[in-house]
């Protein structure tokens, strides 16, 4: 075949076809209506109400999602790469050889919304009171920053984090969604202020809360990054209950939830709308798992917690509950598709995660029999008085158990006396959960540590092997030594002890109106909440 | 031949039994037709709640995830549920909830009311005032926030729902029992008790709760219906059984919000039968009280 180095007409013509479709593809069209247009108040629902406006103190979406924009954080995730983490006021971050000193640059020029400027000090308090809070503070994940030895600031825009150890969540942990940054002024005159009050420097400028009601946040002028926020401002409605959060979206009351719906709301909403509505779905970083009061007897028997975990059928769970619900991913301690995540043909060799259900309960009964359990054997499920996922999994889990002989009582509660009745040890089983900003295994594993060392674990026992197998992975610089050490634990928790065990994984799903736009799901609810990249398309 | 006798006569009482109460059964027919109406589906309930086991096509609490959400159909009459539950089973087995919560706490609210309100009648004076005080005080809750209030208290669950909804039924029946006491504790007969020395509790019991039956059964039927719906309410709140239980209210918690329109059927059938057997209780209790009541018999 000759090739001629001079083009045809023939070519020169399809050449110019080929641009002239290219410039009128719809594709091109899209690409240039998504330039971002300035202007607009985003109204969004929340299904619930902040129980403080701290950051730092509280655990729930509720205070996250009003009260994000209001500031800045010293490292965030990338919002449109997650979980590529970016700096927000660090400009720039250097780490030492030994793996135990974190030096980071802070920008120059941002401001506080008092007007004055957010310096190293500011950032300093900020951990400070997040690591070593003052008596009567309340900090949610001190914990997670124990390795932290002490915070210096050698001049105004550099902070330098001096570790105990290596640690290699250190760096994810400071991109965390919570860790608003406070002026140190405010702080030490009082440390308590933020939980009722809001001075941030972050894309939106607080104007009104009525509690239950509403939030409302306008546009902060001074924003370090020019050109953003692309809003005027925002206004969160607090609605509890799901039917009304979902009428709100359907009527464009609000125009997205960013929690997120089941698929029974999400098709609800895409009938309703119709193209005005778009979906976002991503796995997500919240799980249930069933604990067991290892004090009471005969949980106190592994035979017998191995066998309920045995009983229970994920894979056709997945299949069922997530055409109902928010349940969807069969995964062990980590979220499958996680970087972490065991993969399937391990996975299933685990206690209650093999695809044989029938040969699984037929061993669940058999360590019944064993361990003295008789047919009928009848026991309490404590549960949250919430339909999902909850009430859906509590369920679920009760007609699993009837197909090995058990029966079970099923108590659904309020939150307070649900989680008081956990921490007290007053409950045979129970549906707890677990939600994360991010695929980490020191923050996904801090569950499962003796009880005398982690608050969280609901189940009551002590297991040195875990917990020094937890300090190991925390410690390890070397990425396969350490899933070597995480597939240890996962097994000890989940197949050899059963101490708690994961039912499914949840599934996010966002259904929107389709002119929010500059918004992307993340598998965490928690991340990407400050809202400086959203616009609206008309 | 004096064996054969006996048995003969046995036979024959049994069937003058039955002779007499379908006797009653067709005279309460013929005079209220509305009430027999509504006997007849209270007969159907119990039915249902009793012989459950037999007459449902599936176990209420198996779930099948292969049939969620099913339209009614052959296979199921009144489809299906989100966990692919029968529908029609566990209508059929609500039945034993509502009656066994209607029952239980109409019976023993309307007793505590009923001897409450006679007590307070026999012994008037400053024990009346006072146990009246204390009834109009609770009266002055509505049924359903005192029942909220009980629930908040006692937590959820069977037993702590039944409480709930004893608990406003109680002033409600002590008042009116309390206007057929009065007049009771002038007659004779009562005087003629207190003259012979009985005791406060042997007149009470004895003599005068007897009387009050009339007003105590038709409280207790008219409670039955209302109790029924403050079970199917708190259930929908979701402050009363706990899923998986059979319970019409709780039917209806799961499905009128979601599945309103896609799956109407399992809001539809659980609805009905709470309408249907407040319904019966009413029309049963208003005509036990047309017809146990004196003045309207005379009427």
């Amino acid at each position: 075949m000759e090739i001629s180095d001079r083009a045809s007409p023939k070519i020169i013509i399809a050449a110019i076809l080929g641009l002239m479709m290219l410039i009128c593809s719809p594709a091109t069209q899209a690409a240039e209506k998504e330039t971002p247009r300035s202007g607009g108040e985003l109204v969004f629902a929340v299904g619930g109400t902040p129980p403080s406006l701290d950051g730092h103190r509280e655990t729930t979406f509720a205070m996250l999602h009003p009260v994000a924009p209001h500031y800045s954080t010293l490292l965030r995730f990338d919002p449109q790469g997650y979980p590529k983490i970016v700096g927000d006021v660090a400009e720039s971050w250097t780490a030492s050889k030994d793996g135990r000193t974190y030096t980071f640059k802070i920008r120059r020029g941002i401001k506080f919304h008092d007007g004055s400027e957010l310096t190293a000090k500011d950032v300093k308090a900020t951990y400070d009171k997040i690591i070593f809070p003052p008596e009567g503070v309340a900090s949610a994940r001190q914990g997670s920053y124990a390795v932290v030895e002490s915070i210096e600031t050698p001049d105004i825009y550099t902070v330098v984090f001096h570790l105990k150890q290596p640690s290699a969540s250190f760096v994810a942990n400071l991109a965390s969604p919570w860790n608003f940054v406070y002026k140190a002024e405010i702080l030490a005159k009082d440390p308590r202020w933020y939980e009722k009050n809001v001075m941030g420097s972050g894309p939106f400028i607080f104007v009104e809360h009525v509690s239950g009601s509403h939030w409302i946040g306008k546009k902060n002028p001074d924003y370090y990054m020019k050109g953003r926020p692309y809003l005027d401002g925002y206004r969160a409605i607090f609605i509890r209950d799901t039917a009304p959060r979902v009428a709100a979206v359907r009527s464009g009351q609000a125009l997205i939830e960013f929690r997120g719906f089941n698929p029974a709301a999400q098709e609800d909403i895409v009938k309703t709308l119709g193209n005005k509505a778009v979906v976002q779905e991503s796995p997500w970083v919240c799980n249930l798992t069933v604990s067991m009061n290892t004090e009471k007897k005969p949980f106190s028997d592994p035979r017998v917690r191995r066998a309920l975990t045995l009983a229970i059928d994920r894979w056709g769970a997945s299949k069922a509950l997530s055409k109902i619900s928010l349940m969807k991913y069969v995964g062990g301690v980590f979220r499958p598709g996680s970087e972490f995540a065991t993969p399937e043909a391990e996975l299933t060799k685990l206690a209650g995660f093999g695809k044989n259900i029938e040969a699984a309960r037929k061993e669940a009964k058999r360590l019944l029999k064993e361990a003295g359990v008789s047919e009928g054997f009848s026991f309490t499920l404590k549960n949250r008085n919430v339909k999902e996922p909850y009430e859906v999994t509590g369920v679920y889990l009760i007609d699993q158990w009837r197909q090995v002989g058990l029966n079970v009582n099923h108590v659904q509660q309020e939150e307070g006396p649900y989680f008081n009745d956990l921490r007290q040890g007053n409950y045979d089983a129970g549906i707890d959960f677990a939600c994360d900003f991010m695929d980490e295994p020191d923050l996904q594993l801090q569950k499962f540590l003796s009880a005398d060392k982690s608050p969280l674990n609901y189940g009551r026992y002590k297991d040195s092997v875990l917990d020094d197998l937890y300090d190991k992975q925390s410690r390890a610089t070397n990425s396969k030594e350490r899933l070597k050490l995480l597939r240890q634990f996962e097994k000890r928790v989940l197949d050899e002890q059963a101490y708690q065990f994961h039912v499914l994984w949840w599934q996010r799903i966002v259904p929107h109106w389709a002119k929010v736009k500059g918004w992307k799901v993340t598998p965490s609810h928690y991340v990407n909440q400050d809202l400086r990249d959203v616009w609206l398309a008309e | 031949m004096a064996r054969e006798t006996a048995i003969a006569t046995k036979s024959f009482s049994g069937f003058s039994f039955l002779k007499g109460w379908a006797g009653v059964a067709l005279h309460f027919t013929r005079r209220r037709p509305l009430g027999a109406a509504g006997a007849l589906i209270i007969v159907i309930m119990l039915l249902a709640a009793t012989l459950a086991r037999l007459i449902s096509p599936y176990d209420p609490l198996t779930t099948d995830y292969a049939a969620m959400l099913q339209a009614p159909s052959a296979a199921h009459w009144f489809g299906t549920d989100s966990f692919g539950r029968d529908v029609l089973s566990r209508i059929i087995y609500g039945a034993r909830t509502a009656l066994w919560v209607g029952f239980s706490s109409s019976f023993v609210g309307a007793t505590l009311g009923a001897i409450i309100g006679v007590a307070s009648a026999y012994f008037g004076g400053k024990v009346d005032l006072i146990v009246q005080r204390f009834m109009d005080l609770l009266l002055s809750f509505p049924l359903i926030v005192l029942a909220l209030v009980v629930v908040a208290v006692l937590g959820t669950g069977t037993v702590n729902v039944i409480l709930a909804i004893m608990v406003p039924m109680v002033p409600r029946c002590a008042l009116v029992v309390r206007s057929s006491g009065l007049s009771l504790r002038q007659t004779p007969f009562i005087d003629a008790a207190r003259a012979l020395g009985f005791g406060h509790a042997r007149i009470i019991f004895r003599h005068m709760l007897p009387n009050v039956m009339a007003p105590f059964l038709i409280m207790l039927t008219a409670f039955l219906g209302q109790a029924i719906l403050l079970e199917a309410s708190l259930s929908f709140l979701g402050l009363g059984v706990a899923e998986p239980t059979p319970a019409w209210g709780l039917m209806l918690k799961g499905a009128a919000v979601e599945f309103a329109e896609t799956a109407p059927w399992m809001a539809v059938y659980p609805g009905l039968a709470i309408s249907l057997s407040v319904f019966a209780f009413n029309l049963f209790g208003d005509s036990l009280r047309d017809a146990l009541d004196p003045k309207l018999r005379v009427s």
